[in-house]
């Protein structure tokens, strides 16, 4: 029998359909895998006894003809996302013990649909980092490495976690939240497809708030087509979000093999920055090479206010993490720290419960709506945000489906090797994939080669608001091209 | 604009997060290097540019203001450090 951990979404949907499996050996087999992996920290909560109960529900359901369209499908969700009655901490000290009482709404859908839970995967504190290193819980190790070394990697962030989990088959899906590349970032280093919807395509109901005009849910998956099966029933209006958007939800699969033929593709002359690796350029060149194969016509275009992205995004970003983050405070969940009276019970609170990356960006973001800043810092930041979105606005009015984009500047580093003295050094990972959240834009990321060294290294498509459909369809076209990457198991 | 040792301090209190005295130093250094950054921003004409305040054009909903979800405190309450009779307890705030 094959190995059940290395299906696709799809595929494993047939086999339930055919009966040859059922929805509770898929389960065991990854809960076995799961406990083969644990060298990895990919979950930091593992649910055995949820993920038994939902899928016998799924078999009965199966078995009765009212299976859903993810019936049995076993997944990973990031820890970011509210469970009921399972514990969510954000990988914070300071919500080490929160236990919701109810359940996001992306993660609701997901179940309404027969998806089961595997258990909860590791990120970066509060989702801020883009290497899994600032998790309360302890790094993730990717389930990549260096061709005939040892080294541990990062596996990208902030949902490292559920990257690596996909990535060495530890579940046939995960959940992920991007804010400034934490999807497509982590796609990229572990060599799998991550997507980051239109801003307002799924809900941010129940998932702990980082930044909330960027934040966005999206899967990982192994395949474009299983993408785009998983984002179907995470997408969807919900009323308990007032920024989730009231338009129906198209079937994304219809969209893989919709021809290309003819399609505008823009390449961006601002993303050749200085001192990009020669095989990053390399893998651009083969992505534009298979999209003109498949027909797609190749323009060259300018989105001038790139380089302003990142330097916006670290005002804006800090700025709402700031007030979001102001909640945890010691009283109504979470840690608390006693103190010789209120104020220094809410400071010793969060000095304690705050890691060193959560401690600076709410700093930096107190900073800039302090009284006297809020005007050079926040306001000028907005305003370069309104410039950022004009320039694919206006790509996009000349005839442009889409952009593609290597994902990140380089490939997986080693856990430590970045951000150590400088903090920039880690932000700059994110400057391919951070200009998307600014404007609120579609994004997907797929493997499309590895480096000399062995590393998966990922192309990024960037879409028209709420287009996903053509982001699957160009996806399937490199995916056919430059086929599907594995790491070797030695966990 | 950069930073000095004070100003540290009163963001950190801003921030309700205590700060030991041999954190500020390292923290400067960071805060600095993150507004040297930023300030590239300054390049930017925004002469007559309108801040961004919603990404994707969309009315905000509204809806009757009336209660929708209520009636079970002790769910509320069932994550708190300390609570008495459904009361999130705190340090005492007025002598």
């Amino acid at each position: 029998m094959t190995d059940l951990t290395s299906l696709t979404i799809a595929e494993a949907r047939d086999a339930l359909k055919r009966k040859t499996v059922s929805a509770s050996e898929l389960a065991d087999a990854h809960l076995r895998a799961i406990a083969r992996a644990r060298a990895l920290n990919a979950y930091v909560l593992e649910t055995p006894d949820a993920a038994r109960a939902m899928a016998e529900q799924s078999d009965r359901r199966i078995a009765s003809g009212e299976a859903g369209p993810l019936e049995g499908i076993p997944i990973g969700v990031k820890d970011l996302f509210c469970t009921k009655d399972v514990r969510t901490t954000a990988c914070s000290h300071v919500l080490y013990n929160f236990v919701p009482a109810y359940e996001s709404t992306v993660t609701a859908r997901l179940w309404r649909d027969g998806a089961v839970m595997l258990g909860k995967t590791n990120n970066d504190e509060f989702a801020m980092g883009s290497s899994n290193e600032t998790s309360f819980f302890g790094p993730v190790i990717s389930p990549w490495r260096r061709k005939g070394a040892n080294t541990p990697l990062v596996p990208g962030g902030s949902s490292g976690g559920s990257a690596a989990a996909v990535a060495a088959n530890l579940c046939l899906a995960a959940t992920g939240t991007d804010t400034g590349g934490s999807i497509r970032q982590p796609a990229a280093f572990t060599g799998i497809v991550g997507i980051k919807p239109t801003y307002g395509r799924c809900s941010r109901w129940g998932i702990v708030a980082f930044a909330s005009s960027l934040d966005q849910a999206g899967p990982f998956t192994r395949t474009v087509r299983d993408g785009a099966i998983i984002l179907r029933s995470m997408a969807g209006h919900d009323p308990r979000d007032t920024t989730s958007a009231d338009r129906p939800v198209p079937d994304y699969e219809a969209a893989i093999g919709r021809p290309v033929k003819g399609m505008r593709i823009g390449i961006p002359k601002e993303y050749r920055v200085e001192g990009m690796a020669a095989e990053i350029e390399e893998l651009w060149e083969h992505g534009i090479a298979w999209l003109k194969g498949a027909g797609a016509e190749i323009v060259e275009i300018s989105l001038p206010h790139t380089k302003y992205a990142l330097p916006a995004y670290y005002i804006v970003a800090p700025a709402e993490a700031s007030s979001n983050l102001a909640r945890y405070d010691g009283v109504r969940y979470g840690l608390r720290e006693p103190g010789r009276d209120i104020v220094a019970m809410y400071e010793n609170t969060r000095a304690k419960g705050f890691g060193k990356e959560v401690r600076r960006r709410v700093m930096i973001g107190t900073y800039v709506l302090s009284a006297g800043y809020y005007d050079a810092y926040y306001l000028r930041a907005q305003k370069v945000r309104t410039l950022i979105k004009r320039d694919f606005e206006e790509v996009f009015a000349r005839g442009v489906s889409a952009i593609l984009t290597p994902a990140t500047p380089t490939a997986a580093f080693g856990i430590g090797e970045k951000g150590g003295a400088d903090p920039i050094e880690m932000y700059l990972n994110d400057v391919f994939t951070v200009t998307v959240n600014m404007a609120g834009l579609p994004g997907l990321a797929l493997p499309a080669g590895l480096s000399p060294e062995g590393l998966p290294l990922g192309l990024q498509l960037i879409g028209r608001p709420f287009d996903e459909e053509t982001l699957f369809a160009l996806g399937e076209v490199i995916e056919q091209a430059a086929g599907r990457f594995a790491p070797q198991p030695w966990w | 604009m950069s930073v000095d040792a004070a100003t540290v301090r009163r963001i950190a209190h801003l921030a309700r997060i205590a700060l030991e005295d041999g954190e500020v130093e390292h923290l400067r250094g960071e805060i600095n290097a993150i507004l040297d950054f930023v300030a590239q921003l300054s390049e930017v004409d925004v002469d007559g540019v309108e801040p961004m305040t919603s990404v994707t054009p969309m009315a905000m909903k509204k809806r009757t203001d009336e209660v929708t979800d209520d009636g079970y405190p002790e769910v509320i309450v069932a994550n708190a450090p300390a609570t008495e009779n459904n009361y999130f307890l705190v340090p005492k705030v007025v002598e």
